[in-house]
């Protein structure tokens, strides 16, 4: 894309094309001769992260929507059904899921990367700009396919952002019902959101594509921000950069398998597994992760307008960063304030997004009004001041002075670290203190599991003592309709044969028809049959059981959560704790007490529980000992029962769970060795560089 | 891109019965997909949100202006916060009215904002009655 090429194919039917439409000229001059700075860092890879990100996303996305529906009422279920039936459907989703979370974090990279060397300044504004439409485009495009599997999140994080646009003077409350096709958040809303996150994902790519091209003509920045003058300064795109590319996917990938394939609901959100109630509003309605800076912006605000302005203009000036920064010196490197404001900076965001996952109250709002001070400032105050007062280093004359000198300075940015650690200290504080505080329920005991780990696998008797439990006790309210008898037969689940499968399924009475006279009739189940739910809909079901009805238990392990607070969220990344869901259910059947302590009132009706939210519970204490006769030895106690019946719905949750651990280990042991080609590969290549 | 035929005639008057709903109590019915809370005020319930004086309010209006008089005990209001469009509590807050758990916005027993980030009063729906027990809501 830099000018004409005189590439010509060798081979006589490429030159045919050649002569007619020039692509492999194209394609020579953009991505293979076209000359790079030579003292490039890792951080430099991730452009080609994001377009890998990019085809990773639209891909699968492709695949997905073959098997969705895009229908207020079949949405969840056939998300579900994804997950569940479709071959390698677990996959497609997870890989879709974490994707855009994993987009996310290779684009803020990105961006804190190009803000970091500076590289928005002349002659690069129109590559930044851009790039910030491609991020806007981005978080409307993920917005967008968040609602879509129609969880509570799902519908309440759509009503409130589409309320955003009711702040508009005037014309808000139509613009709102034209987003919405009705007079809220519904069906017409949930197809026309389908319909706009197929286009966007190719919208972005068209913007991709003008993004390189004003990359190509500028020519990439560099560390040393010292635009390249001689041949000596790069190196040839390919092999250089696109060896030191792929090395630099590979990693990349390493993190995101770990994701999928282990922590796959670590980046969501635990009531986005409970299908959409527009009677009900979730506690705390949080957006995904990379949405919180700016969820915190807007809620620091106590105007509406102006917290929605706020919100919006967090990302716009952007825009403006290259005339509001108009220091000379490019990179940071050699701009020691400017160096210790931007880690601040990061750090500003990094709060607020913590923030934006919080409560909105005490200390919570306080410190959100400061950090939102603290971002625009950076923008408007700190920078603009910077570019007057601040005298840079010395910048080296070219790229190679700066490759052989080695300047790199090595001084650590002390004043920001403390910042840093003294922020973090604070909030680690006060959110003891808030933990402290809410004493709304006890925190649920940690089990030890088997299948927690990296190599958890279902234990088959607790699996079919479970099975026992749920069917002897829990199945008289509960349903398990995601649940067909045929799965208890298929690996990774209880181990029985098809045969013992069917016979389970007799037992039960299914509902069929019409029949040729026009009839319901009942008729003993079949494997391909689902669990038959006690209740005919859901308004019996709360009639038949004093105004609660009880939830259908195929997705409550995944449905229900707990908070683990500032600093366990992040150790959890590291160990892979995941059983929030399994602790709290199985808390919660051991947690019903006679005795109600001084201070809690139970209303008529409901029973004490120290596990659950709120303490009053309708369901009455469900299980005793010696309830439930177990063939094989096993004690017949509360305790065994909680778990067995816990390990189960454990596995009703995701009856695939066993496949996705063993395949991610699979993939891990062929990433690390990819990796590691890629990287001795890359040192042959640049061997001669540095 | 505005709503099709079909919702629009979903979106038709209904008709609610009010004789079952005992004096302190609330129910809450769908119209056009949104909540609608009907709450049968109490004799304090109505006082207290006579006694404040309407001046003071963020979004000043008088508690008859937002019933029907002869028809005091009863509210009927949207029950969609106007901040961002969650669903308040009823019979909570300090106000003894609504509460919405997502941004903390008050409502008094008028549904008038009293705290919060939330810029107006709880909307109140187009409805009359059809007799002294039953009212047509749209």
């Amino acid at each position: 894309m830099s000018g004409p090429s005189d590439y010509q194919p060798s081979n006589p039917a490429l030159q045919w094309i050649e002569r007619r439409l020039p692509i492999f000229g194209l394609i020579h001059s953009s991505f293979v001769a076209y000359p790079t700075p030579r003292n490039l860092n890792y951080w430099w890879t991730f452009g080609a992260i994001l377009s890998f990100m990019l085809g990773m996303q639209i891909l699968t996305g492709v695949i997905l929507a073959m098997h969705y529906t895009p229908n207020a009422d079949l949405a969840f279920k056939s998300v579900e059904l994804i997950v569940r039936d479709v071959n390698y459907g677990w996959l497609l989703r997870n890989m879709h899921a974490v994707g855009a979370s994993m987009f996310f974090v290779a684009v803020y990279v990105h961006m804190f990367r190009g803000l970091y060397y500076g590289s928005y300044k002349e002659p690069r504004e129109v590559l930044w700009i851009l790039g910030v439409i491609i991020y806007l485009l981005m978080m409307a495009t993920g917005f967008m396919g968040y609602v879509l599997p129609w969880g509570q999140m799902s519908f309440w994080g759509a009503t409130v952002i589409t309320n955003l646009f009711s702040a508009v003077p005037y014309v808000g409350e139509s613009i709102v019902t034209l987003l919405w096709g009705g007079y809220s958040v519904g069906n017409p809303t949930l197809n026309r959101f389908f319909s706009l996150h197929y286009l966007l994902p190719f919208v972005i790519a068209g913007v991709v594509v003008l993004h390189v091209w004003a990359l190509h003509v500028a020519g990439q920045n560099n560390p040393d921000g010292v635009e390249p003058k001689t041949e000596k300064d790069t190196v040839p795109f390919t092999p250089h950069a696109t060896i030191k590319d792929m090395f630099g996917v590979a990693c990349f990938l390493l993190l995101y398998a770990w994701f999928i394939f282990y922590m796959p609901n670590y980046l969501g959100d635990a009531d986005n597994y409970i299908p959409a109630n527009p009677g009900v509003t979730p506690p705390h309605i949080v957006p995904e992760w990379y949405y919180l800076p700016f969820y915190a912006i807007l809620r620091s605000i106590p105007d509406k307008l102006a917290g929605v302005i706020a919100m919006f203009g967090a990302i716009i000036i952007l825009c403006f960063l290259p005339w509001l920064d108009s220091a000379k010196t490019r990179s940071s490197k050699y701009r020691p304030l400017a160096k210790q404001f931007f880690w601040i900076f990061v750090a500003v965001c990094i709060l607020l997004g913590y923030l934006g996952a919080q409560p909105p109250e005490g200390i919570y709002v306080i410190a959100g009004r400061v950090l939102t001070f603290c971002y625009f400032a950076y923008f408007l105050i700190v920078l603009p001041l910077l570019a007057r007062i601040e005298k840079p280093r010395p910048v080296p004359n070219s790229i190679s002075d700066a490759v052989l000198a080695k300047t790199g300075s090595r001084s650590t940015p002390m004043v920001s670290t403390a910042i840093v650690l003294a922020l973090a200290g604070s909030l680690f504080a006060g959110s003891i203190d808030s933990a402290k505080a809410s004493e709304g329920s006890d925190t649920p005991p940690g089990n030890k599991w088997s299948f927690s780990g990296p190599f958890g696998t279902f234990d088959r008797g607790a699996l079919q003592r479970g099975l026992k439990v749920y069917k002897e006790v829990c199945s008289s309210c509960h349903g398990l309709s995601y649940i067909a008898f045929r799965n208890l037969a298929e690996a990774g689940g209880p181990g029985y044969s098809v045969a013992q499968a069917s016979a389970f399924a007799s037992e039960y009475k299914v509902k069929d028809g019409p029949n040729d006279a026009g009839d319901m009739f009942e008729r003993p189940g079949r494997p391909a049959d689902y669990f038959p739910s006690p209740f005919p809909n859901e308004q019996a079901a709360r009639a038949a059981n004093g105004g609660a009805a009880p939830p259908d238990l195929s997705l409550i392990t995944k449905a229900r959560s707990y908070k683990r607070g500032f600093p366990w969220f992040i150790f959890d990344v590291f160990t892979q704790y995941q059983e929030q869901g399994p602790d709290y259910v199985t808390a919660l059947l051991q947690g019903y007490e006679e005795k109600v302590p001084e201070g809690v009132t139970i209303p008529e009706g409901s029973y004490f529980n120290r596990y659950f939210p709120g303490h009053a519970i309708k369901m009455p204490k469900p299980l005793s000992d010696g309830q439930v006769t177990y063939d094989d030895g096993s004690p017949a106690t509360v305790a065994q029962y909680a778990k067995d019946v816990t390990t189960f719905l454990m596995w009703t949750a995701e009856p695939h769970m066993e496949a996705r651990k063993r395949l991610g280990f699979q993939v891990f042991v062929f990433l690390i060795v990819f990796a590691g080609l890629m990287y001795f590969t890359k040192k042959k290549v640049w061997a001669a560089s540095h | 891109m505005n709503p099709d035929a079909s919702t629009i005639a979903a979106g038709a008057p209904i008709e609610v019965d009010l004789s079952p709903i005992a004096e302190g109590q609330d129910i809450k019915v769908f119209w056009r997909g949104k909540p609608i809370y009907i709450s049968h005020r109490t004799k304090k319930q109505i006082e207290e949100a006579r006694a404040v004086n309407v001046a003071s309010l963020p979004d000043p209006q008088s508690d008859e202006a937002r019933v029907k008089s002869g028809h005091d005990q009863w509210l009927v209001v949207i029950g969609i916060c106007t901040h961002l469009g969650c669903i308040p509590i009823a019979h909570e807050g300090s106000y003894d009215g609504f509460f919405c758990p997502c941004h903390g916005s008050v409502y008094d027993t008028s549904g008038r904002i009293r705290q919060g980030p939330a810029p107006s009063n709880l909307a109140v729906p187009p409805y009359q009655f059809v007799s002294d027990t039953k009212i047509q809501i749209g």
